[in-house]
């Protein structure tokens, strides 16, 4: 991505994340300059640990590379966390002596799943009034916001999700703002806090919402209450993001010039925003009429920003040309549709019809059950897809699950595909993952075994469950 | 006039195409009867009604024949819990008839009657239908009364969609229910008696000439009378285990009435209970998270611990996707539910449950020809219907959504030459 003069924003307040809210030392010494007031980027740092897993292969399995390969009969040799090697039958592998084989005889395996729209942690079960904490609704603009300050850890959906093949998944704040705050993504390896939880290095992501929802939560609010006055909200929220940006960049041009310049009082708002028109934040996007969305295509060439990915995006179909030419991904249920007028118009094809226009297709959940099977979701769009003449493999279309979505959660470098040197995110399935009956066996997480389907000894269960008379449904 | 003759004609074509004898010949065939299932057999289809169902291959003469070899041939499925017909759009677009929030003719919402509500215009019919659905119970999902009124079975295709009015009662006896009934079960359960006390003693239905103080109205009286006689079932919902062992408890007291248990999340918990009392489910068996303290023993177990008690299990609830009820039925099937038991839930247990056994979600001689013709196992999601006859007419295979995807698929295909309301057919 260039960076022209606006997009070092961030990139100049990262220099020097090592330093806690402060100053750096090098400026000490110019007596006459107060401390350089430096913004700590990372303020509630990871501290997740993967569960230790010693060297594991797995033999004559068919593998679906998650990059557009299908491998029958192939190996997979993951060691300290890592994909080491995935060969073709026949192909010799060194092991080293310590590894568990699995014999993956009649069964597949596939990167983990990635769901880039969940609301686990800040809508959790139980879905009491005292546990909601997805929707920020008090003003149209809460970009302040941050999802991880919501997310509780205890929620049993996380353990449901990963017997679902979920490794990795974005909980975003909800839909009734027009900024409804940044986003948070995780390792799915339910643990004490959100911190345990949080995916290392992946960058923020910011919620937006189009259409209804912020209509219908303000129009008696003092608005927005129409379409036009939500696009009001955001272009306003963009130029008040660019003047704090100069702002800054003013401080850090006269502070560089060995001038004392007093520092902008920081806005937390803005802050997000403005990470936004720098690059550092991904933007997601719920939007679900063509129309809108190709508004908002317009609306971020206006303010010089991207957006990664829409959520939702029940009419892509209508405009899988427009988004292949902007860069736009879709993440996309496969039959949702008549719940509300802008989701009026969903066809069963959507996620086929815009993979196969050349535009970036995800599959997404948005919901408790549904992450619990977006392997059956992203079956039913691929044969929905065939049958009407839109022919793509399986391989291809796992792209859906995860390569996809890690892309849009700029995560993809380290995850979301099964070649040498990722993170060993994989499930182990019983079948063919496209079918109905076919369950996740095995799931690892950085080559950790976070989940075995025979063994409930190793499923994990929530202190909301515990003692209770399920006990995280292994009785 | 002769103009509006042929358009109509035209309309008729578009979502039927007639046929009077119709041989659906060599498919794995799903009888749902005494027949049980059939690895090649033919369904002989006369007047709209199934004539008979004959292990193996035959092809009378005159008779429209559907080759359906390698593929597998069940009764329409029934939608077992839905508000299809009463709502298109749920939220902020209009009408919805399946709630109801204040009404002078009742006062305990057992007179609600949706048969007068449904809509066969609605999009959802042919979206649903396409499927392999072609019919269902409809029902008023929320009210401010005790009961949710009384529901119907409709069919999906055709302009009659009544096929059964005043099909059954709802009732919440669970967390939703107390609140109706003022925040207690202490008070749901004595306003549930006391209502239907009233409506036992008082005498044939009363008429404006004498007076009447009564918790319920005269008109909710005569529907209730409906569901002490047994006439028509009484759908409870329930889902933590005291409440079902409340259900079962009612059972006791009203052994006439024929109880159901809806929604059921803890009912693999009484199992036993439920079977020996005869009370069959209605169930969502993806339901498997503590979403309140009513749930907290859900399981995806729930629908198999619950066959093999010997409870009969009816998958299927929701509306606008109720046509994932096949896959719902899957999902039941690839944790312990036989798949046999899958299917029945999706066909003969709702038939069963709703009074209409013997014409609908079987095939047998004198069952409404409801059939469906798919690819592969309905419950397996990449399968799905190819052929769909309602009332023994095979339907056009197309929706507003097959039309909304050919017409996109074309401008796509076709760079988008022409201005988008142009585009009509794929061809």
């Amino acid at each position: 991505m260039k960076l022209h003069s606006t997009k070092r924003f961030i990139a100049l307040a990262c220099a020097f994340a090592f330093v806690a809210v402060g100053c750096t030392s090098e400026k000490q010494d110019k007596a006459q300059q107060s401390q350089k007031v430096v913004i700590n980027p990372n303020p509630y740092p990871s501290t997740y640990k993967a569960i230790d897993g010693g060297p594991t292969l797995i033999t004559n399995v068919t593998i679906l590379d998650g990059v557009g390969n299908k491998i029958e009969g192939g190996s997979i040799y993951f060691v300290d966390g890592k994909v080491q090697a995935v060969v073709n039958s026949g192909q010799s592998l060194n092991t080293a002596e310590n590894t568990t084989v699995i014999d993956g005889e009649g069964k597949w395996v596939t990167p983990g799943i990635i769901d880039n729209h969940s609301h686990l942690g800040v809508y959790p079960s139980p879905s009491t009034r005292s546990h909601s904490d997805g929707n920020e609704m008090t003003n149209p603009v809460t970009a302040q916001v941050w999802a991880e300050h919501s997310v509780w850890p205890q929620d049993p959906g996380f353990g449901r999700a990963l017997a679902g093949g979920v490794t990795a998944l974005q909980i975003l704040p909800g839909s009734a703002n027009l900024f409804g705050g940044r986003s948070v993504v995780l390792k799915n390896v339910p643990n004490r806090t959100m911190q345990d939880m949080k995916f290392p290095g992946a960058p923020y992501g910011i919620k937006m919402a189009c259409g209804e929802n912020p209509k219908r939560v303000y129009g008696q609010k003092g608005g927005p209450m129409t379409r036009m006055g939500n696009v009001a909200g955001y272009r306003q929220a963009w130029s008040d993001a660019q003047d704090y940006m100069r702002k800054w960049e003013r401080y850090e041009k006269e502070y560089e010039a060995g001038k004392d310049p007093k520092a902008p009082k920081r806005d937390l708002k803005l802050e997000t925003l403005a990470g936004v028109l720098a690059g550092e934040i991904r933007v997601h996007m719920h939007c679900y009429r063509a129309d809108e969305m190709t508004v908002m295509m317009d609306l971020m060439q206006e303010f010089d920003y991207h957006i990664g990915t829409f959520h939702h995006a029940v009419e892509s179909y209508k405009i899988a040309d427009k988004l292949k030419e902007n860069n736009v991904c879709s993440a996309m249920w496969a039959d949702w549709y008549g719940f509300k007028m802008e989701a009026y118009d969903g066809i069963r094809e959507n996620i086929p019809a815009v993979h196969s226009s050349g535009a970036c297709a995800i599959v997404h959940s948005d919901s408790d059950l549904g992450i619990q099977r977006l392997n059956q979701e992203a079956a039913k769009a691929w044969s929905d897809g065939r049958r009407a003449g839109i022919d793509i493999s399986i391989e291809d279309a796992w792209q859906w699950l995860s390569a996809n979505p890690a892309k849009s959660l700029g995560i993809f470098e380290k995850t979301g595909s099964l070649e040498v040197g990722k993170q060993a995110d994989i499930v182990l399935w019983t079948a063919n993952p496209f079918s109905t009956y076919a369950k996740a066996e095995e799931v690892y997480i950085d080559g950790g075994l976070a989940y075995s389907l025979n063994d409930t000894s190793t499923w994990p269960v929530s202190d909301f469950e515990l003692g209770q008379v399920g006990e995280g449904d292994r009785k | 006039m002769k103009r509006i003759g042929i358009v109509i004609l035209s309309l008729m074509f578009s979502t039927a195409v007639l046929s009077e004898n119709i041989a659906i010949v060599g498919g794995k065939v799903h009888t749902l009867s005494d027949q049980g299932t059939l690895a090649s057999a033919t369904v002989l289809v006369s007047g709209g009604e199934i004539q008979r169902v004959v292990d193996g291959i035959e092809k009378p003469p005159g008779y429209t024949v559907i080759d359906a070899t390698g593929k597998v041939v069940t009764p329409g499925l029934i939608g077992a819990m839905t508000s299809l017909g009463l709502v298109e759009v749920s939220s902020s677009s209009g009408v919805v008839d399946a709630s109801v929030e204040h009404s002078p003719v009742t006062n305990t919402g057992a007179a609600l009657d949706v048969s007068f509500a449904v809509n066969p215009d609605s999009s959802l019919m042919g979206i649903t239908r396409l499927e392999g659905m072609t019919s269902a119970a409809t029902s008023i999902l929320r009210s401010d009364y005790m009961f949710n009124g009384m529901g119907a079975v409709i069919t999906l295709g055709g302009n009659s969609p009544i096929i059964k009015p005043r099909a059954f009662m709802s009732v919440d006896v669970g967390s939703g229910g107390a609140e109706a009934a003022g925040g207690s079960r202490a008070a749901l359960w004595v306003t549930l008696e006391a209502i239907l006390a009233e409506a036992e003693r008082a005498g044939d239905v009363q008429g404006p000439e004498k007076a009447w103080y009564g918790i319920n109205t005269r008109h909710d009286v005569a529907s209730l009378k409906q569901v002490l006689s047994g006439d028509i079932p009484l759908l409870m919902r329930a889902d933590r285990v005291a409440d079902i062992r409340q259900v079962l408890a009612f059972k006791q007291r009203h052994p006439s009435v024929k109880v159901v248990l809806v929604h059921g999340v803890e009912a693999w918990r009484e199992a036993n209970a439920l079977s020996k009392a005869n009370i069959p489910v209605i169930i969502d068996p993806e339901y498997n998270l503590p979403g309140g303290f009513d749930q907290m023993g859900a399981t995806l177990a729930n629908a198999a611990r619950l066959h093999a008690a010997g409870v009969k299990v009816a998958i299927g609830m929701d509306t606008h996707n109720i046509r994932l009820a096949a896959q719902h039925a899957g999902n039941a099937v690839a944790n312990g539910l036989p798949h046999e038991a899958g299917i029945a839930s999706l066909t003969s247990v709702p038939a069963e449950i709703l009074g209409v056994e013997n014409t609908l979600g079987v095939l047998k001689t004198g069952a409404v020809a409801d059939i469906v013709v798919w690819s592969g196992d309905p419950l397996e999601v990449t399968e799905a219907a190819e052929v769909v006859i309602s009332n023994g007419k095979v339907m056009q295979m197309e929706s507003r959504q097959t039309k909304l995807r050919d017409r996109y698929l074309l401008l796509q295909q076709t760079g988008a030459e022409k201005p988008s309301q142009y585009y009509r057919e794929l061809n």
